[in-house]
């Protein structure tokens, strides 16, 4: 077993990730104390999942804008269930970010006087998400991992799979992973360690995610005892391409896109968003422009009352950009008009295209506090990985790619900062960790198992929070899917990987990620069963649990990991210290309110 | 709504061969034939998936994105670079041959090494230089620079790509020649060349102007024609060819 030391271990090598070596390497220099970064992906970096966001990023930039309402934005569109201080610091941080990113060659869209541009997006009072074109993940992910490569105390470890994390006495002391192209096992000994692992939208059947969100770091903190705070709010992004669920980009409604029923009705209105709005004059916070999780949950009811047509097999409502015109939807929504186009077949300048809501973010994860640290000390997490408390009960769209940035630079300086005044600890302790885990995985692979499938396994827990954990929720449902979890994690334990080779064995790969995937869905349905109320995306049709309870559940979840034995969870109270909880309101029934 | 146009789904059943290599069992790379059920929707990437879920686990590859953005899944498809999951089986009479892309070593199956494409993208700078900006960049008063939307147009569609590496394997010279940094490289350094913001094209044109850089290129222009996100490489590395020349005459009448 190969062993290297690095001050700082960083997991992840997507938008966060990138960020928060960036941050660490320059928080070193400024303090000139020399450290060595080791920056880990299961994929190469300009693979991970923030090259598929595509609306932009959130920052107050106007005179007329303020971090007030940016905030008042956040706070009630998370439902209340955010945590003010860390919404606070992030408001005031966000302009500074994306000006880094600026300035690191970013291309922003622009203005004709050469002013960065901003657009409209769900759930914001006024224009401040800075994009470019739509494609704005794509950009700022290049142009992080080229920046990146200034650094030469930066070195990457491409494809290079995580499997533990190495702790001792209440701390972190380094990583174990598995070298893809050949099947070895290395140990990093670390002073900090960064979670940057992306979320868990692959637990789920139908998503916009990427194949690779499959939740590995929320699984490997869990298992060492970290809370996963508030995982029963899990994000439908309203419009997916049926069939894939490829994203369909909020954007197009920032930029003035409406949605119809199949009779050509602009149902928004009947949903507490309206007044309806006029063709081309988009308001803020009103119709198409209200929160994703009210947006999805209006496509469900119209779906109950059969109101929705049909593509293929998918019931599905329509996006009109038509009456944008060709020029403006070309200029600002080319790859939306590409998806479209190559996967379904539809020219958005010519046809609505067809959409449906898909599983898009997981609200929550590694419980951190606002400093990004986890209850392990050294052990950081930051972006979707993460729950710093920043989008509660639900997201607002274009706050997670400033989130990623904000929260990513803080996490690498904090961890440069402790790795500063920290010692490795005795190698020896990786070292026997890393035996564990040799022996675990020889166990997957060498028949000892019943000859459980890593297919069929997956296919139930997918289907299990599809049917369990959607848009609307019920008691049994999700009590139905927790039992599913616990029998299929038990079950795991009786998998057989087919595949016993060492080079790039990507079914050895697709089990691990499914056992990590098993643990973290219990975790998710067990806190959505408890959560008796409704709440931001976490929407019951139980009777006396369809409103918001603040009596009962102005708390977060937590769920500690129990070994085989069921998950538990305790309840956290939330930070409201600069706004009581009110009722969240859009359209006309908002106005002049903080909602 | 206009819901006719809906695919009728003409389910039918299609051959894939895939060229397989497993070194830990096998020295030579062979031909393995699956035969699975497709309909007018299945990308090539959804049937690598269904032979990996449904009838050979042990066959490896690369994805992610499944939407042609995170530049993962290129195989060569009946010898033309493809991205798997922008190539559609209903546009394949016949056999469908699958192989790794060319001129990489490969590593298992369709899983090729990309070590040496990520050292030509490091190579030529791939950054904004502004070593000594007018304003430098201060947290305490943030301030962008000016860049006007014509600015932005000079660059923009070089800063499309992928780096899926479809273009080095369309390029002969990267073929005889792996030194050679190759279109994406080249691409990128032109990207950031042609950015107001930067003042690094001298420190970029030291790696361009070695005969590794822009001048192989033979100008065969099969890179741009494969180019899943049409960045057209083609033109920036001759655009950089321009550059390179103007740099070494510049430099001779300097002396």
């Amino acid at each position: 077993m190969q062993q290297r030391d690095f001050d700082i271990v960083i997991v992840g090598g997507g938008g966060a990730g990138l960020r928060a070596a960036i941050g660490a390497a320059e928080h070193a220099k400024e303090h000139k104390t020399p450290q060595r970064i080791a920056l880990l992906s299961k994929v190469y970096p300009m693979r991970s999942h923030t090259v598929a966001a595509e609306g932009g990023a959130a920052a107050v930039t106007s005179a007329e804008d303020s971090y007030q309402a940016h905030f008042d934005d956040t706070v009630s569109g998370g439902d209340w269930l955010v945590e003010q201080g860390v919404v606070d610091y992030f408001v005031h941080h966000a302009y500074q970010e994306l000006v880094q990113m600026e300035r690191w060659g970013c291309p922003w869209s622009r203005k004709d006087d050469g002013q960065v541009q901003v657009r409209r997006f769900g759930g914001m009072k006024t224009a401040r998400t800075w994009f470019a074109a739509d494609k704005t993940g794509f950009h700022m992910l290049h142009t992080l991992f080229q920046t990146s490569l200034k650094y030469p105390e930066i070195e990457r470890f491409d494809e290079f799979f995580v499997l533990d994390l190495a702790v001792h006495e209440g701390a972190v002391i380094g990583v174990i992973a598995l070298q893809i192209a050949t099947g070895e096992l290395t140990l990093l000994r670390a002073k900090a360690v960064i979670l940057a692992t992306g979320g868990a939208g692959r637990l789920f059947r139908f998503n916009t995610n990427a194949g690779i969100v499959t939740g590995d770091g929320m699984a490997m903190a869990y298992r060492h005892g970290v809370a996963l705070r508030d995982m029963e709010f899990v994000q439908y992004h309203p419009t997916g391409l049926p069939g894939s669920g490829i994203l369909i980009t909020e954007a197009c409604r920032g930029e003035g896109g409406i949605l119809l029923n199949k009779e050509g009705y602009r149902y928004l209105q009947d949903y507490g968003l309206g007044p309806e709005t006029p063709l081309g004059k988009p308001e803020n916070k009103y119709m198409e422009l209200g929160p994703r999780d009210k947006l999805s949950q209006a496509f469900w009811q119209e779906q109950q009352a059969g109101r929705t047509g049909k593509f293929g097999d998918s019931d599905v409502v329509y996006l009109d950009l038509r009456h944008l015109g060709e020029k403006t939807i070309l200029e600002r929504l080319p790859f939306i008009c590409e998806l479209a186009k190559a996967y379904i077949n539809v020219d958005p300048v010519k046809e609505p295209i067809p959409i449906r809501p898909a599983v898009h973010y997981t609200m929550g994860g590694i419980e951190t506090n606002p400093q990004c640290e986890t209850s392990i000390a050294g052990l950081y997490a930051a972006g979707e990985c993460a729950s710093v408390g920043l989008h509660g009960a639900n997201r607002l769209g274009s706050n997670s790619l400033t989130e990623l940035l904000v929260f990513g630079r803080l996490a690498g300086e904090q961890a440069s900062q402790r790795a500063a005044q920290t010692e490795w600890a005795d190698e020896r302790l990786l070292e026997a960790q890393g035996d564990r885990q040799q022996a675990k995985l020889l166990r997957l692979c060498d028949g000892t198992g019943s000859g459980e499938n890593w297919v069929e396994l997956k296919h139930a827990m997918v289907q299990a929070m599809e049917s369990g954990c959607g848009i609307y929720r019920t008691e049994e449902g999700m009590r139905h899917s927790l039992e599913t979890m616990r029998q299929l994690r038990a079950r795991f334990n009786e998998i057989r990987v087919k595949d016993t080779s060492k080079i790039f064995n990507t079914e050895l790969l697709e089990c691990i990620e499914l056992g990590y995937g098993l643990d973290i869905a219990e975790a998710s349905c067990l806190s959505a069963l408890e959560r008796r109320e409704s709440r931001g995306a976490h929407q019951r049709l139980d009777e006396g649990m369809q409103k918001r309870d603040d009596v009962n559940y102005l708390k977060h979840s937590q769920v500690f990991y129990q070994g085989e034995a069921p998950a538990e969870l305790h309840w956290q109270d939330v930070d409201v210290r600069f706004s009581a909880p009110a009722e969240r309101a859009y359209g006309d029934a908002g106005k002049g309110g903080k909602a | 709504m206009n819901t006719e146009q809906i695919n009728a789904k003409n389910v039918s059943t299609k051959h894939i061969s895939v060229k397989r290599y497993m070194p830990d069992s096998s020295a030579e790379p062979y031909w393995q034939q699956y035969e699975l059920p497709v309909d007018d929707s299945t990308s090539l990437l959804d049937a690598l998936n269904h032979i990996k879920e449904q009838l050979d686990s042990t066959l490896s590859y690369r994805w992610s994105c499944r939407m042609a953005i995170c530049g993962s899944c290129g195989v060569m498809v009946n010898g033309i670079p493809k991205l798997g999951c922008k190539t559609f089986l209903r546009d394949y009479e016949g056999e469908i041959r699958i192989e790794p892309l060319s001129h990489f070593p490969v590593q298992r199956d369709l899983v090729v090494d990309m070590a040496i494409f990520l050292e030509h993208l490091a190579a030529v700078k791939p950054y904004l230089i502004d070593d000594n900006p007018v304003k430098p960049y201060d947290p305490q008063a943030p301030e962008t620079y000016q860049q006007s939307p014509e600015q932005l147009a000079r660059y923009k569609q070089f800063a499309n790509c992928i780096n899926c590496g479809l273009c080095y394997s369309a390029c002969p010279q990267f073929g005889l020649n792996p030194e050679f940094l190759g279109p994406a490289a080249l691409t990128l350094a032109h990207r950031y060349n042609l950015d107001s913001r930067d003042h690094g094209k001298k420190q970029r044109m030291a790696e361009l102007n070695r005969h590794e850089g822009v001048w192989s290129c033979t100008f065969v222009g099969f890179c741009s024609k494969v180019c899943p996100k049409h960045v057209d490489p083609a033109a920036a590395v001759n655009q950089g060819k321009v550059e390179a020349a103007k740099h070494t005459l510049i430099a001779l009448f300097k002396g």
